[in-house]
């Protein structure tokens, strides 16, 4: 992967795990669905490089190092 | 049945039957077929053209006229009936359950004739068509005229044409098919016609009511009157308003045209105070498709016979207009010697090109519309949420994407770009307000209307060239050069649009595109670029 960042960046790794977390608390399936949706495009604005994205979504897909 | 209009009844002529021989028939008396009949019969051609029935469209149908299509029949000389009678906005707005997500404009600068889409029944447009067409003296419209054979050969296609009266042969020297998404043309001739289908069901309620709802677009997903659902509102002249209910796979056809249900279906909308009448009642499927080539020797397909799209995006009737815009001139220039035959070939390049466009992006309007699975209902619902305070996600937001014009990059028909920069060969010719000897005018009613390639030069005075009308824009106000048209820029937009600097020019192909761009009016390079947009 060329263009999105794959090592560790996140300073507080199980802080932000912990606010994931508790972002979902008390959602039900559908709610958390959404929720997830939103965290997605917030965060892809944020990028805004399409390079970087479709490397990510090629990784979600199970893309391996190399691929 | 609508109330508010008479349909007109055109006569059916007997033929006297025999062999007969045509430079030009067009199948197909629809929006578009008759928009080709006037393009071909004003640049000076005899055209046959042959309808099965003998009046316009039944419904309001196509109703949204996009400015490019409004551009194109300004060029034929109906700009201002479409203005006049249609409902003009250029605002629209998307709703998410019972809150506003977000409102956008789709002609963000002034300086245009025209809006970005004008309201209008289809049967009007036809109609002017018809009226125009047989002005003309030059179109032979045959009513009641339903071809049920045809033969392709290199030199033409022969057509049995059946009447109320027996059936003749036909030899169309060249053929336009323009009969439609069932094109029997298309079916007899076997030629394929792929894409997707979805599984989604729409109804069309044609609503007679004096509302002081504005003009504009309004869409809403979800919405509490129509649960689950997206629908669609939209103004028509003669106080006729169209909304179209998402009814889902299920919903059965015949069920759901039955005016009761209509009925309460729009009272559940409007509320129980709000007193309409139906005007026009329609449920509908649609398919995204189309055929792999448009040109077929001489034979050549345009609007829904060659292509379909769902109707989100008002592109379907929009692009059927542009195929006619694309193809006349080059058809009428071809069949009077001025270009080889391959300039048809660009007819396909350029409008596969376009038709793949439109298939595109209505094809993800309709995904957005119609979630297919719960992933794309949260993001859908997740993007219309966000869009009501956080202006990232209102360019998501898909309620259709609203037609405009393919700017042709690729066309094999496009010459230079000295001064790279705005609007590059292959653009739509951009409007700009001028002056014309003090008064107030516009300059693409200066463009193509004669029928020729126009140069538009700034600030310098071309020498004649043959075939080619030359248009100047001044920076300030000065006399007309002898046999020259000047028109002077006031504001600067038309320098801007174009990217003209003083000194240079664009060469305009008759159908109102740019297709090359000089820094000097040196006349080699321009006459070069001339005969490459004829395939010369």
């Amino acid at each position: 992967m060329k263009n999105l960042r794959t090592e560790p960046h996140i300073s507080d790794p199980d802080g932000f795990y912990a606010a994931l977390m508790e972002a979902h608390r008390n959602l039900d399936a559908p709610a958390s669905r959404k929720l997830d949706a939103k965290l997605v495009l917030l965060l892809a604005n944020h990028i805004g490089d399409m390079a970087v994205l479709h490397e990510a979504l090629a990784i979600a897909r199970g893309a391996k190092p190399g691929e | 049945m609508p109330s508010t209009y008479a349909q007109p009844r055109y006569p059916f002529r007997p033929h006297p039957g025999g062999e007969e021989s045509a430079p030009v028939v067009i199948v197909g008396g629809g929006l578009v077929g008759l928009t080709a009949a006037l393009d071909l019969a004003q640049r000076g051609l005899s055209v046959v053209l042959l309808d099965e029935d003998d009046t316009v469209s039944f419904g309001s149908r196509a109703i949204c006229f996009a400015k490019r299509s409004l551009e194109i029949f300004a060029r034929l000389g109906l700009g201002e009936k479409f203005l006049e009678k249609g409902i003009t906005w250029n605002q629209g707005r998307v709703f998410f359950r019972s809150r506003e997500a977000y409102g956008f404009n789709l002609r963000p600068e002034d300086g245009h004739e025209f809006p970005a889409f004008v309201n209008l029944q289809q049967y009007y447009a036809e109609q002017w068509l018809v009226e125009a067409c047989m002005a003309t003296g030059r179109v032979d419209l045959r009513w009641r005229s339903r071809v049920s054979g045809i033969a392709n050969s290199p030199d033409g296609a022969l057509l049995t044409v059946d009447t109320p009266e027996g059936n003749y042969t036909l030899h169309a020297q060249w053929l336009l098919a323009a009969d439609g998404a069932r094109s029997f043309i298309r079916e007899a001739l076997g030629l394929s016609f792929t894409g997707q289908v979805f599984r989604d069901r729409f109804l069309i309620a044609d609503v007679l009511m004096n509302a002081p709802f504005p003009s504009e677009r309004c869409f809403w997903f979800d919405p509490p009157f129509h649960p689950g659902q997206s629908v669609l509102m939209h103004k028509q002249p003669d106080d006729v308003w169209r909304i179209d209910f998402q009814l889902g796979w299920d919903a059965d056809p015949e069920l759901e045209k039955d005016p009761e249900r209509v009925r309460k279906r729009v009272t559940d909308m409007l509320g129980p105070d709000m007193p309409f009448d139906l005007e026009w009642v329609s449920v509908y499927t649609f398919r995204c498709r189309r055929m792999e080539r448009f040109r077929h020797g001489r034979v050549v397909f345009l609007g829904d016979a060659a292509h379909q799209v769902s109707p989100f995006g008002a592109r379907g009737g929009n692009g059927g207009v542009q195929d006619a815009d694309n193809l006349c001139w080059k058809l009428a220039a071809v069949l009077r010697g001025q270009a080889p035959d391959a300039l048809l070939d660009s007819y396909d390049a350029e409008r596969i090109l376009a038709a793949d466009e439109n298939i595109l992006n209505s094809t993800r309007s309709t995904d957005f519309i119609t979630p297919r699975n719960d992933a794309a209902r949260a993001f859908r619902d997740a993007v219309l949420e966000l869009a009501e305070h956080w202006a990232m996600a209102r360019p998501l937001v898909n309620s259709g994407r609203l037609s405009r014009p393919s700017t042709l990059l690729g066309s094999p028909l496009n010459g230079p770009d000295e001064a790279p920069g705005r609007a590059p060969p292959g653009t739509p010719a951009p409007d700009a307000p001028v002056l014309r000897g003090g008064k107030p005018d516009w300059l693409l009613r200066h463009i193509g209307a004669d029928g020729r390639f126009t140069l538009l030069a700034r600030e310098v005075t071309p020498v004649p060239l043959s075939g080619i009308t030359t248009l100047i824009l001044v920076d300030t106000p000065r006399p007309d050069p002898e046999g020259l048209s000047v028109l002077h820029d006031h504001s600067g937009l038309a320098a801007a649009r174009y990217g003209l600097s003083p000194g240079e020019c664009v060469l305009l192909r008759p159908d109102q595109h740019i297709t090359a761009r000089f820094t000097t009016a040196a006349p080699e390079p321009i006459l070069a670029a001339r005969d490459k947009a004829l395939a010369k």
